[in-house]
C-alpha cells in the first residue's frame, strides 16, 4: 500500500539579492519571509509590528519597509512578494530614518512599556527618541467618545497621546488601548484570519481612529466568544487576560520565573496544542504555536481560560 | 457535510479550518435538527427531526443513484453489496423522506447532488449520530454515501467522526473497549492475543468484556458487585440517571479515581486523587485524526494526587505484580512493541520533533498516515485488499416515542464555553454563561401559556426536572433541549433514556420524550 505524504505545491526558485548578496527562495514568499529564510542575522531581524506568522498580511504598520530598486516609495517587506530580479537593500540610510520615525511616533504617543523584547530591542538599535516630541499632553481620556477630528490642534511643545481609561468589563481579558498601536492585528483575528466573529474593528479617523465593538458596547454586550486570539496576537500589552493584569497591578508578574510546556487540550478531539505559561507554580497564560498544523495558534475559550480547575491558587491551600 | 456536528462551538478550532474553505469557495450542509452556529455558516441547512437521520441519508443515496451520480467505477472496484444497498434504500424517495425528516424534498435532492458531483467532500459527525439506540446503523447510512461515490480514501475526501475528548480516539487505540486489544487487533485474533499473552505473562480471555451500558446491566442483575471508575462521572454523566446513582449506591464495592470529587465519588468506598495528566503528568493522547501528540507535565499535582498510571501501578503492586514504576516512555514503548501496525514507528524522540504522527505508522522511517483507506482506490487487487461493504440500514424511530401525553421532543446540546458533566469548565468564569433552561420554541410555548423565564416542570417516562423556559430561535416547534453541564441547576439526565445501541452501547441521549407542565403557585413554592 503507497502512502500519500502532502508536500504542498511545488514552487519554482526566484533569484533575488539581499543587499547585493543574491538568494534563491520560493515563489510566492514575500520579501520579509526571504529576509528570515535567506538573510544574515540583521536581515532576519527585520522589525514587525504588524505582522505575524498566523495572519495574512496587515499593511498597517510600516516598521518592516525596505528600498527595492526601481520603486519609487520604500515597500512594505511583509506583504511583497518576491519576483526574479529583485533588489531589496535593507540597511540604506533612508530604510533606517524610515523604521526609526515609526517607532519614535508610535512610542512617543503610545505607553509600549509592555511592548515585547524584540520591540524594545528595535527601539534601542534605530536610536529611538521619543521624547524629542516633548512630554505627552494633558489626557483628558475622553478618547472613546471623540469624533473624528476633535482631538485638539497639538501646540507643537507636547506629544498628543492615545491614552485612554483601562477597559475592564469581564472576567477574561483587559483591554487597555493606551497601549494600542493600531496595528489590527486583533481584527484580523477575530475575522476573516480565524476566528470570523467580527466582534471589533477599527471605529473613527485620522489619529482619533481606535479598536471598538459594535457602537462601542462593553464586550458581553457585543459579539465576542472570548476566544482570546486578539489577545494572542496583541504585540503591545494592550490586550491581556484579567489574570495577568492583576498580577501586573500587583506587583507580583514575574516574566523572568515563567516556565513555558506545551501539551494538548483536554477539551475536545480535534488536539490543539496548549503552551502553558507557568509562573511560580501558577498558569498565568496559556497561547498555542503559531505554526502548528492543528491550531496555527489560535485556540477557543476552553482552551485559552479553561485551566482553572487545575489552577493550585495559594488560598485553595 | 457537517452530520449532527455543531462544530463550531463544540470543535472550534476544526471549525476554523472550515471557516477558511468557505472563504476559498467550499460549500457546506448541516444536518441538524437545531439551527446551529454551524448551521448559520452552510449553504444548506437541513433540519431534520430526531432520529431521522437514517431515512434522510437513505433518500440522499436512493437520490443520487436515481440520478445516475453514483460513482460505479469505485462501487464495482472497491465495494460489496452495492444491489442489497440500492434495494433497501429504493423506498426512501424524496417524498417520503420529506415525510419521515420534515425536510423538504428539493433540499434533500440539492445536498444529494452537491456531494455526489464535489470533486471532493468531507462527511464529519459527531454526537447528533452517535447517541442513538442504533447509533451504529447510523454512521453505516453515512458510510453508504461516501461509498456510493468514492468520497473517502482520496486527499480531501473522507469521513471523520468528531472526538469530544482529547484521547477518546487514544483511549480505543489503547484497548479501552472490550473487545479490542491495544493497536487495534481484535480479541478474537488469536495470533495477536499470543503475542500479547507472551508479553505479559498472563492469560487473555479471547471473550470480549462488557462494556459501560451492560455494566450497568449487571449490577442490575447483581452479577457484577465492584466497580474502579477512572476519569469518569457516570452518576451524573448516564442516561436515567436516577436509576444509575441507585444501581451504584447498591455495590459492595466502588472505587473512585478521579481529579475531583465528582458526584461518583460522593457515592465511592474509596476515592483515589489523580493528577490531571493532561498538564500534571507526561504521556500522549491522540486526536480524531488519529494524530498522536505528547502531554507535557507543567505544574505539580495538588496534595496527595498520582498520575493515573502511578495508581495502577502501586494496585497491581498491592496485588501481588511488580509492575515496578515504569515512566510514561516507558509504557509507551511497551505499547510500540506490540502494537506493531500502528504505534511502532512512533518513538517520543519523534512525536517530539515531528509535533506528533498519524497511525498507522509500522516502522521508524514511516512518516505515518495523513489518509486511510488510500488502498480502495489502487488498481491492483492485491494492494487493493478487501473490499469495503455497503451496510444497508433502516429508518428505526427512537425508542421514546412522542404521545399525546409526552408530545415534546427532548434533545441534549453543548455549548462553547462549557464541557460535558461541568466538573472542569465549572472552575473558570465564563462572560457568556447562562443559567440553564429549557430551550425551547415560542410558538410551543405559546400555546401552553408559558412565558420566556418562567419556570416549568419537564416530565420523561424516567422522572421529571424543573427549569425555567429560555426561548431559543434555533429550535423548531416541537423540540426542546437541555444541556449536561450543570446538573446542579437541571439534573438533565434525570430524564434522559437509557436504552442503548446493542452494537455500540451508547445510550440514546438525543431524543427523549417529554411533557412541559406549568408550576402550580405551591409547587413553586416548594
Amino acid at each position: 500500500m503507497t502512502t500519500p505524504v502532502m508536500l504542498g505545491a511545488i514552487r519554482r526558485l526566484m533569484t533575488i539579492t539581499l543587499d547585493g548578496r543574491e538568494v534563491r527562495v520560493p515563489e510566492g514568499y514575500t520579501i520579509l519571509e526571504a529576509l528570515h529564510a535567506a538573510g544574515d542575522a540583521t536581515q532576519a531581524d527585520t522589525p514587525t509590528l504588524c505582522w505575524a506568522p498566523n495572519l495574512n498580511p496587515v499593511n498597517a504598520c510600516r516598521v518592516c519597509v525596505v528600498e527595492l530598486e526601481g520603486s519609487r516609495v520604500l515597500v512594505p517587506s511583509c506583504a511583497r512578494k518576491v519576483e526574479n530580479g529583485m533588489q531589496v537593500r535593507t540597511n540604506t540610510e533612508r530604510v533606517r530614518h524610515s523604521r526609526r520615525m515609526v517607532l519614535e511616533l508610535l512610542a512617543s504617543s503610545v505607553d509600549l512599556s509592555q511592548a515585547g523584547d524584540d520591540v524594545q530591542r528595535w527601539m534601542a538599535s534605530y536610536g529611538v527618541d521619543p521624547q524629542r516630541y516633548g512630554p505627552p499632553a494633558n489626557v483628558a481620556g475622553d478618547r472613546d467618545r471623540r469624533h473624528a477630528g476633535h482631538h485638539h490642534h497639538p501646540d507643537g511643545s507636547t506629544a498628543e497621546t492615545v491614552a485612554q481609561p483601562i477597559k475592564i468589563d469581564n472576567e477574561l481579558y483587559v483591554r487597555d488601548y493606551s497601549r494600542c498601536i493600531m496595528c489590527y492585528k486583533c481584527v484580523k483575528a477575530c475575522g476573516t484570519d480565524a476566528q470570523f466573529t467580527f466582534a471589533i474593528t477599527a471605529a473613527g479617523r485620522g489619529f482619533d481612529t481606535r479598536i471598538a465593538t459594535e457602537y462601542n458596547v462593553e464586550l458581553p454586550d457585543s459579539a465576542c466568544v472570548y476566544c482570546g486570539n486578539c489577545i494572542g496576537v496583541c504585540p503591545t500589552g494592550a490586550l491581556k487576560s484579567v489574570r495577568e493584569h492583576e498580577l501586573r497591578e500587583s506587583g507580583q508578574w514575574d516574566p523572568a520565573a515563567e516556565t513555558i510546556t506545551t501539551t494538548i487540550c483536554s477539551f475536545c478531539g480535534v488536539g490543539c496544542n496548549l503552551e502553558l505559561h507557568v509562573q511560580h507554580a501558577q498558569i498565568v497564560n496559556v497561547t498555542s504555536p503559531s505554526d502548528h498544523s492543528v491550531t496555527h495558534g489560535h485556540l477557543c475559550i476552553k482552551g485559552r481560560f479553561g485551566f482553572q480547575h487545575v489552577q493550585n491558587l495559594p488560598d485553595q491551600a | 457535510m457537517l452530520w449532527g456536528s455543531n462544530a463550531r462551538e463544540t470543535h472550534p478550532i476544526f471549525f476554523h479550518h472550515v471557516l477558511q474553505g468557505l472563504k476559498r469557495g467550499a460549500r457546506l450542509y448541516s444536518v441538524d435538527p437545531r439551527r446551529t452556529s454551524t448551521a448559520q455558516w452552510a449553504d444548506g441547512w437541513l433540519g431534520l427531526d430526531v432520529g431521522t437521520d437514517i431515512a434522510l441519508a437513505n433518500a440522499i443515496g436512493r437520490e443520487i443513484i436515481a440520478a445516475g451520480l453514483e460513482n460505479r467505477t469505485f462501487i464495482d472496484r472497491a465495494t460489496t453489496g452495492f444491489a442489497a444497498y440500492r434495494h433497501t434504500v429504493e423506498p426512501y424517495t424524496l417524498q417520503r423522506a420529506e415525510e419521515i425528516t420534515k425536510v423538504p424534498a428539493a433540499l434533500i435532492k440539492q445536498l444529494a447532488h452537491a456531494y455526489a458531483r464535489a470533486d471532493r467532500a468531507q462527511l464529519c459527525w459527531t454526537l447528533g449520530i452517535t447517541e442513538h439506540h442504533n447509533a451504529a446503523d447510523y454512521v453505516y447510512a453515512l458510510i453508504n454515501l461516501a461509498l456510493l461515490t468514492g468520497h473517502v480514501g482520496r486527499y480531501g475526501s473522507g469521513l471523520c467522526p468528531l472526538r469530544g475528548q482529547n484521547n477518546v480516539q487514544g483511549g480505543g487505540d489503547m484497548g479501552a473497549i472490550p473487545a479490542k486489544l491495544p493497536g487495534g487487533y481484535d480479541l478474537g485474533d488469536d495470533d495477536a492475543r499470543a503475542r500479547f499473552e507472551q508479553a505479559w505473562s498472563a492469560a487473555i480471555s479471547a471473550q470480549p468484556g462488557m462494556h459501560l451500558s451492560q455494566m450497568f446491566e449487571a449490577m442490575e442483575r447483581g452479577e457484577l458487585r465492584a466497580l474502579y471508575c477512572i476519569g469518569e462521572n457516570p452518576a451524573e454523566s448516564e442516561a436515567n440517571a436516577g436509576h444509575a446513582r441507585h444501581l451504584l449506591g447498591s455495590l459492595d464495592i466502588l472505587v473512585v479515581q478521579d481529579i475531583f470529587r465528582t458526584a461518583t465519588a460522593e457515592l465511592a468506598d474509596v476515592v483515589l486523587p489523580a493528577a490531571a495528566d493532561w498538564c500534571e503528568y507526561e504521556g500522549t493522547v491522540t486526536n480524531s485524526e488519529r494524530r498522536v501528540q505528547r502531554v507535557r507535565k507543567a505544574i505539580d499535582p495538588p496534595g496527595q494526587a498520582w498520575p493515573d498510571s502511578h495508581i495502577l501501578c502501586a494496585l497491581a503492586e498491592r496485588l501481588g505484580h511488580a509492575w515496578g514504576r515504569p515512566s510514561a516512555e516507558q509504557v509507551w514503548d511497551e505499547l510500540r512493541s506490540l502494537s506493531l501496525k500502528w504505534h511502532h514507528g512512533m518513538s517520543y524522540p519523534r512525536l517530539e520533533a515531528l509535533g506528533g504522527l498519524q497511525w498507522p505508522c509500522p516502522s521508524e522511517d514511516h512518516p505515518g498516515t495523513p489518509l486511510m483507506h488510500a488502498r480502495l482506490w489502487e488498481t491492483d487487487p492485491e494492494l487493493r485488499g478487501p473490499a469495503a461493504p455497503f451496510v444497508p440500514v433502516e429508518h428505526v424511530p427512537p425508542v421514546d416515542e412522542l404521545t399525546d401525553e409526552f408530545p415534546i421532543r427532548l434533545t441534549t446540546v453543548r455549548l462553547l464555553d462549557a464541557y460535558n458533566s461541568g466538573v472542569q469548565t465549572g472552575g473558570y468564569m465564563s462572560p457568556m454563561r447562562r443559567r440553564e433552561a429549557l430551550r425551547m420554541d415560542a410558538t410551543d410555548a405559546a400555546k401552553l401559556g408559558i412565558r420566556d423565564g418562567e419556570r416549568v416542570r419537564v416530565t420523561s417516562r424516567r422522572g421529571s426536572v424543573e427549569a425555567p423556559v429560555a426561548f431559543d430561535p434555533s429550535l423548531r416547534p416541537g423540540l426542546a433541549s437541555f444541556t449536561p453541564h450543570f446538573s446542579e441547576e437541571v439534573d438533565t439526565n434525570l430524564i434522559t433514556n437509557d436504552a442503548w445501541d446493542p452494537k455500540s452501547g451508547t445510550s440514546e441521549f438525543k431524543a427523549t420524550a417529554i411533557r412541559i407542565d406549568k408550576l402550580t403557585p405551591a409547587v413553586a413554592s416548594g
